[in-house]
């Protein structure tokens, strides 16, 4: 094969480098703005106050609805109400989230006569026992997620989601 | 690769003749700008539609941000310029694309008028540019309603009133576009964007393959 570069070949060489050069001059901005979304920094999560206080705890998760005030959502600002399910064990204040890991529906504490003393997922019979571990043979493949927990002046603040610490 | 993907294609569907039927065609002497420079004059129809592609896909990412609502449009236009990267840059070419538009298009008409290329047998382009232009207008009039700042809402208050000195129907035109007869508000802005995002660009798409088809089939006009 001869080394030597066609007339040609240089020109659509040149025509096609040019050209690219020029789409993507016109595309990456374009592109770069749709997908900032997924670049953009996660939010640390802050610790927000619930009405639970911690002294009426008991060994027995209780449904706990807390409201994160002003959550920025892009150009709207709203407040969003959430939920957890709040025990003791010994000392320690232990709070899951209900969000199923299934599919994401809501899970409640005894939601179902036939199973106690676990959480139980209403859309395709999830189950999880009391610290979270969801209960082999049922749809869900992970334990519930657990809030950062933090107690100031006697009521417990939840912080952001993090994976199960506690199976 | 792409030659053999593209072989293995071909083979089966025969797409050659498809694009050589579009894109391979002889460019006369006289609208080419490399035998004469003064035939630059011929580009700016082709100007037109690249500066039209380049509005159809930045309003596209646009509207992936964009809210038609009175309470959160200007808001969502202000994050998207202010708060999402490159927003300063695809707002801009929206924006600047919009005058640009209407600039090559009436550089493109004067060519055609001075050129004198809607002659027979032209007439029939020459009457579906004119609707072009008059769709491009009304892409630009509804267009600026929808930041929903001071400027954008009076400037429509003043495009209504316009409208509502029509003879006989004013009235109902007014009301047609306003969607109410008193308030410019809540109906109007999402009318506009209806407008301005799916019904006129529908017309002119469908304008513009009319517009070429009729070129491919007639032929440039001839040399003056």
């Amino acid at each position: 094969m001869s080394s030597k570069v066609s007339r040609r070949q240089f020109l659509s060489y040149t025509l096609m480098g040019v050209g690219g050069f020029m789409a993507s001059a016109m595309l990456m901005p374009m592109v770069r703005f749709a997908v900032d979304p997924v670049l953009q920094p996660k939010s640390e999560g802050e610790f927000v106050p619930t009405p639970q206080k911690v002294d009426k705890l008991t060994e027995t998760p209780v449904r706990v609805d807390f409201t994160i005030k002003d959550r920025k959502d892009a150009w709207y600002k709203s407040d969003v109400s959430n939920t957890a399910w709040v025990y003791k064990e010994g000392d320690t204040v232990i709070a899951l989230s209900p969000v199923c890991k299934h599919l994401g529906c809501t899970v409640s504490w005894e939601g179902s006569e036939k199973h106690k003393n676990e959480f139980f997922c209403p859309c395709h019979d999830g189950r999880y026992e009391k610290n979270g571990k969801n209960i082999p043979g049922s749809p869900p493949l992970g334990p519930l997620d657990e809030y950062m927990v933090n107690v100031v002046d006697g009521y417990v603040y939840l912080g952001k989601t993090v994976p199960n610490t506690l199976v | 690769m792409l030659n053999k993907i593209y072989d293995w294609v071909d083979e089966r569907l025969d797409i050659t003749p498809i694009w050589r039927d579009i894109a391979d065609h002889e460019v006369p002497e006289h609208v080419n700008p490399a035998h004469h420079f003064s035939a630059f004059i011929y580009c700016f129809g082709g100007l037109t539609f690249f500066v039209t592609v380049i509005q159809i896909l930045s309003g596209m990412f646009l509207t992936m941000y964009y809210t038609p609502d009175i309470e959160n449009a200007w808001k969502s236009v202000y994050y998207l310029q202010n708060e999402v990267a490159f927003g300063e840059i695809v707002r801009g070419m929206h924006h600047w694309g919009a005058s640009l538009v209407i600039v090559m298009m009436f550089l493109h008409t004067l060519r055609v008028f001075f050129t004198g290329s809607y002659k027979k047998p032209r007439e029939l382009n020459w009457v579906v540019g004119v609707l072009i232009f008059v769709t491009m207008l009304g892409l630009g009039f509804t267009g600026y309603l929808l930041p929903w700042d001071m400027k954008a809402l009076f400037a429509t208050k003043v495009g209504i009133e316009i409208a509502a000195s029509v003879p006989f129907i004013g009235e109902q035109i007014k009301i047609l576009l306003a969607g109410d007869s008193t308030i410019l508000g809540a109906q109007t802005l999402t009318r506009f964007f209806a407008i301005h995002v799916f019904f006129l660009p529908a017309a002119l798409l469908g304008l513009l393959a009319a517009h070429f088809i009729m070129i491919r089939r007639q032929g440039i006009s001839g040399p003056l």
